[in-house]
This record gives structure tokens, sequence and C-alpha cells, in this order.
């Protein structure tokens, strides 16, 4: 009854959505992402509204936690393993570092876990499902910016004292820096997303996969203290030590600014953003059948 | 109707849904990397079952086989049909949460659903907080929201409870809020599951009657699955029947009703349980079920002014003692008529196989269809019970009632049940 004797093709009667079997990233998908971005902001806000409900410290713990860690790190790695930061004040030196390694962590494990945490919601409505490792990177960013907050309390004091001079020239390139780390979380995030979507395997590779990448980036110690050789070669290879490099050249005027390396970490972000948003727009279609 | 003028709302073109059955994919990693590889080197997949030709229809299963479908702006739409039969596939791919495995749809508007209530509540945020969270998800903006967010504070019926966690609300305030943010978003497509079985009767109008209005005054288009026939009634001018993947009718709302009921109608006069398996919610089977037949009868019509020959034949699966019995009466659609208990009549030792014949009294049924279901079970104390065997069984049909002849028995009004004729005591005319 509805086989019209209509002539216009269901493409001729203006504006449509089309839902079809390809796999292809939608076309428009990018705009759709503009109108969802009050979505991005919810995600953001409910993370912080329920996170922190039911604990004593509340928020506090955004600031107390790495704050302990970099206290920790200040024994065992500046008192015990002696490493030297470069005659930068240990306390600030952890703090900094942790905070950006911090960063880059959590968007990334944050989102390894994304498909299967959110199979629920995914299940019963339709919203575009990058809303939520981007989320998650905000997320990480604005965690990041609350312990720069106890930072800079210390870098002003320091500062004051004459302990430590910034390179202010890079300093304005931190935005850059932390766009990229971010991008290289995301990235990276929802390639795994994908894959433990598919691969429970992976999920458990990630718990220690976070661990490794640690030590094989300059977080604890500074660049300068590994000597020329494969060790360094690899670490300038790990797309990470260059954004702490810079970070800390940015800050404390001492960091290794390897060119070459620095190019190669950003090629490695856009791939891993490229590559992740077409895996991840092909597992979003149907993940929920097999879930 | 001229279908010429009108616009389309959603367009669907030989919509296909396969879903792997079982296990899916190898399950590892390893395994897929070494298919993988031997697809790459064109060897044989190692993993591969011998015999396994590529969509074995043993391994998979149509949820939706070929559906066509235009629905025009300002309808709304029913969409009935057994479970299993392809309604929430069907649903789940015009909403997009999967993507279909063959054919096209389009969709000329922006589409709300609402396949679940309050997806995306937290329990841990207000009342407030969650029309805000709820609202994002479904695709407004936070000025879009506020502008709105008086409307939907008080069509909710929350009142000074908005700003308390959602986790202490009732679920009638739950159903009330989320309800309340769908039906205020401003899309030209709503999709709807069955989501108003919850909630109290008057706000269960207040929902029909907003989305009958969103329809004809907004020409917005509303598709709505349910199992009671009575909100689809309410609310649709159209209906599908869905059977099996496939829309088996497309129409007027009554017909389609009609068409549904009708499809679980079986005519046999016996029914085999043997090779059935018991339903997975008993606890305890205690006895297995092997038949139930009308014996003497071919056909399963029956006069209210007859009975009913009912014989049921089974296994005790141990020792029993006082047995108890219902037959439970259903209309098709599996809405409860009546009940018929019979007490304590049997004892027995495993493994004996016994046949009960019955004699059922149709009297105050009204005309029309019905399903039997079968429950065996052990009373306790207190009236409490425990059953031991539970079978969905015959159907049968009501030819002639009480009410034949003198009255077309209204029953989606007055009930399945024709009460006794009522006796007048004494009648006083004044003049």
């Amino acid at each position: 009854m509805t086989d019209e004797k209509d002539i216009r093709t269901p493409e001729e009667y203006g504006d449509y959505t089309l839902i079809d079997p390809s796999m292809k990233p939608r076309k428009g998908a990018w705009k759709e992402l503009l109108q969802y971005r009050s979505l991005i902001g919810m995600f953001v806000k409910r993370e912080f509204l329920v996170k922190y409900k039911q604990t004593v410290l509340g928020p506090i713990w955004i600031v107390l936690q790495p704050f302990l860690m970099s206290l920790a790190y200040m024994f065992i790695f500046g008192g015990i393993a002696r490493i030297q930061t470069e005659g930068i004040p240990k306390i600030l030196f952890y703090l900094g570092s942790n905070a950006m390694w911090t960063f880059f962590s959590s968007s990334l494990l944050s989102n390894a876990n994304v498909f299967t945490s959110y199979a629920q919601l995914f299940g019963k409505i339709y919203f575009p499902r990058i809303t939520v490792p981007i989320a998650n990177v905000v997320i990480s960013l604005i965690q990041f910016f609350v312990v720069m907050v106890l930072f800079a309390g210390f870098y002003i004091w320091y500062l004051a004292k004459g302990e430590v001079a910034g390179s202010w020239t890079v300093f304005a390139l931190l935005p850059a820096i932390l766009i990229q780390l971010g991008a290289l979380g995301l990235g990276c995030g929802i390639i795994l997303s994908s894959a433990t979507a598919k691969y429970r395997d992976v999920s458990i590779v990630i718990q220690f996969l976070g661990q490794i990448w640690l030590y094989a980036t300059p977080v604890l110690f500074p660049l300068s203290s590994i000597p020329d050789g494969v060790m360094r070669t690899l670490m300038l290879l790990n797309p990470v030590t260059q954004p702490m490099e810079l970070f800390r050249l940015a800050v404390f005027g001492q960091g290794t600014f390897v060119p070459w390396s620095c190019a190669w970490s950003v090629l490695v972000t856009a791939t891993a953003v490229c590559a992740g948003w077409r895996i991840f727009s092909r597992v979003e279609k149907t993940f929920i059948d097999t879930v | 109707m001229m279908e010429k003028d009108r616009t389309p709302a959603i367009i669907v073109r030989g919509l296909k849904k396969e879903y792997q059955i079982g296990q899916i994919g190898n399950g590892t990693l390893q395994k897929d990397i070494q298919s993988w590889w031997a697809r790459v080197r064109g060897r044989e997949d190692p993993n591969r079952k011998i015999g396994d030709r590529e969509r074995l229809s043993g391994d998979s299963l149509m949820a939706l086989n070929g559906v066509d479908l235009t629905v025009w702006q300002g309808e709304t739409l029913g969409i009935i049909g057994r479970n299993g039969a392809g309604k929430s596939t069907l649903l789940k791919i015009l909403s997009r949460i999967t993507a279909p495995t063959e054919g096209r749809a389009y969709l000329y508007g922006k589409v709300t659903s609402m396949l679940e209530v309050g997806t995306g509540f937290h329990g841990e945020m207000t009342g407030r907080e969650n029309i805000y969270m709820n609202g994002a998800i479904l695709g407004m903006t936070r000025e879009q929201i506020r502008s709105r967010i008086d409307d939907i504070i008080e069509f909710s019926e929350i009142g000074d409870y908005i700003d308390t966690p959602v986790k202490r609300y009732s679920s009638g305030m739950y159903v009330k809020l989320a309800f309340a943010v769908a039906s205020h978003l401003d899309s030209e497509i709503m999709i709807m599951d069955e989501v108003l079985a919850v909630g109290d009767m008057s706000f269960q109008k207040k929902c029909l009657s907003q989305m009958r209005y969103a329809a004809s005054r907004e020409n917005r288009t509303v598709l709505y699955v349910s199992h009671n026939m009575n909100t689809i009634r309410e609310l649709c001018d159209r209906c599908i029947v869905m059977d099996a993947g496939k829309i088996i009718y497309d129409g007027d709302t009554e017909r389609a009703i009609q068409v549904y009921m009708d499809a679980g109608f079986s005519d046999s006069t016996e029914i085999d349980f043997s090779g059935q398996p018991h339903p997975s919610y008993l606890a305890s089977p205690r006895i297995r079920m092997l038949r139930a037949s009308y014996p003497g009868k071919d056909d399963c019509a029956f006069r209210s002014t007859d009975r009913i020959p009912l014989r049921l034949e089974w296994v005790n699966l141990t020792d029993l003692k006082d047995v108890c019995l219902r037959v439970e009466i259903l209309t098709l659609n599996e809405d409860p008529v009546g009940t018929y208990v019979l007490y304590d009549f049997y004892s027995g030792e495993k493994d004996s196989p016994v046949r009960l014949d019955l004699s059922l009294d149709p009297a105050c049924l009204s005309e029309g269809s019905y399903l039997m279901k079968y429950a065996f079970f052990l009373r306790g104390a207190g009236g409490s019970m425990v059953n031991i065997e539970c079978r969905t069984g015959l159907t049968f049909e009501i030819i002639s009632a009480r009410h034949s002849g003198k009255l077309v028995w209204e029953s989606r009004y007055w009930g399945n049940t024709v009460l006794e004729d009522i006796r007048i005591l004494s009648l006083t005319d004044g003049k």
C-alpha cells in the first residue's frame, strides 16, 4: 500500500540521514559532533559531580593524590636511587613530570575500555560515540590543570628564590604540546578501546602496558641521564618523550630537544588519531551485537 | 489519500539484519591472527569447522529479513508482533544503535529514541542535573534545555524533588522525569519501545495525549512498539505486524491487532510437550508433561454451553503427594482472563505415567479466542505454593456465548468474562 506510483527515489525527498551497512566513517560526522558538544561538557561535569560524592576529602583528591605520588617518587628515585634532576628542585621535577605523565596515561587508559564499560548506554541510545573518549581526555586535562595550580605554588616560591628559570619561548608552545599529548592519548586510547571490544585479552595487556610505558618515558629521570646508545634511541622513538622534555624545557629551562624525535612524535600522533578514528567508527557500528 | 503530496519521515528499503548466534569470532586474538595469517597465505583456515560454509544458516539468525516500509510525516505507527519477531531490531537500526547487514533506511529529520526509561540517568545526580544530562544525550544543546526546563519539570510532576538525587526517586517518578525530557525534544521522529508500561494510569494517559498532540499538531512522526493493545489502539492510526523478521500486515490498527491475535491461534487439538525442556523460571520441576489434548474433538471451537474436555498426560519425576493443578485462561495477547483450580487431586510414585481427563465449564467466557496454561503445584503452609510444572498449552475458541445474538460483546472495554446475568429483586415504575 505504500508502494507509491511516485517516481521520486528516496534520495529526492530532501535532506536525509542514511542508514546502511557501510563501515566507513559517516559523512557529516564532524558536523554532528559539533552539535553534540554540550554532551561532552555533560560527561565531564558528571565525572566531577559523581566521582567525589560520598568521599570525605572530595575534589581535594585531585591534587592530594599526585602530591603524595610525587613525594614518594622524591624519596625513592631522588633519595634512594639518587637520580639527578639536572639541578631542578626535586618536588618540582616530580610534580611536573608526574602531572604530564598522568595527563597522557589517563587519556589513554580511561579510553581503553570505553566500549565495554558504556555497553549499557550505547545499546539503548544513539549519540556520536566519540564524545565519550573526547570527554575523557578533557577530564584528564582538567585534572592536569588542577595539579598545575599546586605546581604553580611551589614554582613561584622557587622562582622567587632564583632556583629555577623557565625558557619562555618554549613556554608559549605549551598549549600545542598539551594538545598533541592529549591527541596521542586519545588516538591510542580509541585504538585500544576498539581492540578490547573484540578481544578481551587486550584489557589485561593494557594494565601493564601503562606501567611499561611509564618506564620507557623519561618521567622519573631526565633524558640527559641516559647515555647515547640503543636505550636512548629507543626512548627517542617513544612519542611521549619529546612532549615530556619540552615541558621541562619550558618550565625549568632544562630539557633535551631532539628535532627528529619531535617530528616523529607528531607523525605518530597524527597516525594514531586518523587510524583510531577510522577503527573506532567501524567498531561502533555493530559492536553492540557482540558485546 | 494522495500519498504523492505527503512527505516521508522514514523510508526503509530491503532492510536485513543477521545476528551470529553461539560463539562469535574465534574469541581470542591468537586464533584470529592464525585465521588471518592463513587467509593471507591462501591456506585453509585452521579454525574453521569442517564442512562449515560461508554464512551457514545454522549459525546465524535473520532478525530482519527484508523489511520495506514508508512512514509519512505526522503518522503514529504502531509496531506489534511476538517476542523475537524483529520489532526491537528494527527500532535499534532506525535509532542507529546498530547497523543493518543489508538494505537502507532514510531518515528525514532528527530522531529521538526511547528504548529504555531514563537512559543515561545517574543515581547520584539530581533530577535537574539529569535533565541536562539526558537532554544532552538525546542531542539537545544546553540552551535548548534551559529554555524548556520549566516545562519539563512541570510535565514530570516531580515538583520540589527536582533537586534531590534520582536514586531516592520511586520508579514512577523516574519514568515521569525521563518521559518528560524525551517528549520536550524538538525532533521530527520519535521512537518508543514500550516505555509507557511503567508509571501510573493517569500519567500514561498524559503521555499518550502528548504524543498524539506531537503527531497531529506539530506534524511529528511517532513509532511505537508495545504489547499493550490498548495503548496501541489509543495512539496509533496505522499499525504494522511483524513476524519472523518480516512485515506481515501494514494498515489499519484494528485489523492489525486482529492479524496479530490470529497469528497466535493454532487449530490443533493436541500438543506434544515431550521434546520441550521445562521453562527456565521453574526452580524445581517434579512433573514432566507429555501431552495435552481435547479427546474426541477434531476442532477447538466450543459453545459456552458446552463443556471443554481436556486430557493431560505426564510422568512423575519424584514421589508426589497432594498435587494441585491450575488451568489458566488467557487471551491470545496473554492477558489473564481467569483460572480453574483443582486441589490436592493426586498423589503418586516416581516414574509412573499418568493420564487425567477433565471437563471445564466455559460458561463465563465471551466470544473470542483463548490460550490455556497448565501449572502443577504443591501447596505449602498458609496458602503458599510451589510450581512443579508449567506449560503453555492449547488454544480454543468460544464461538457462541450467552450474549451471542443479543449483543456484540466489546471485550476491550468490558473484559472477557461474562458474569452471571443480573437478577432483579424488584422494579418499581413510578407511573
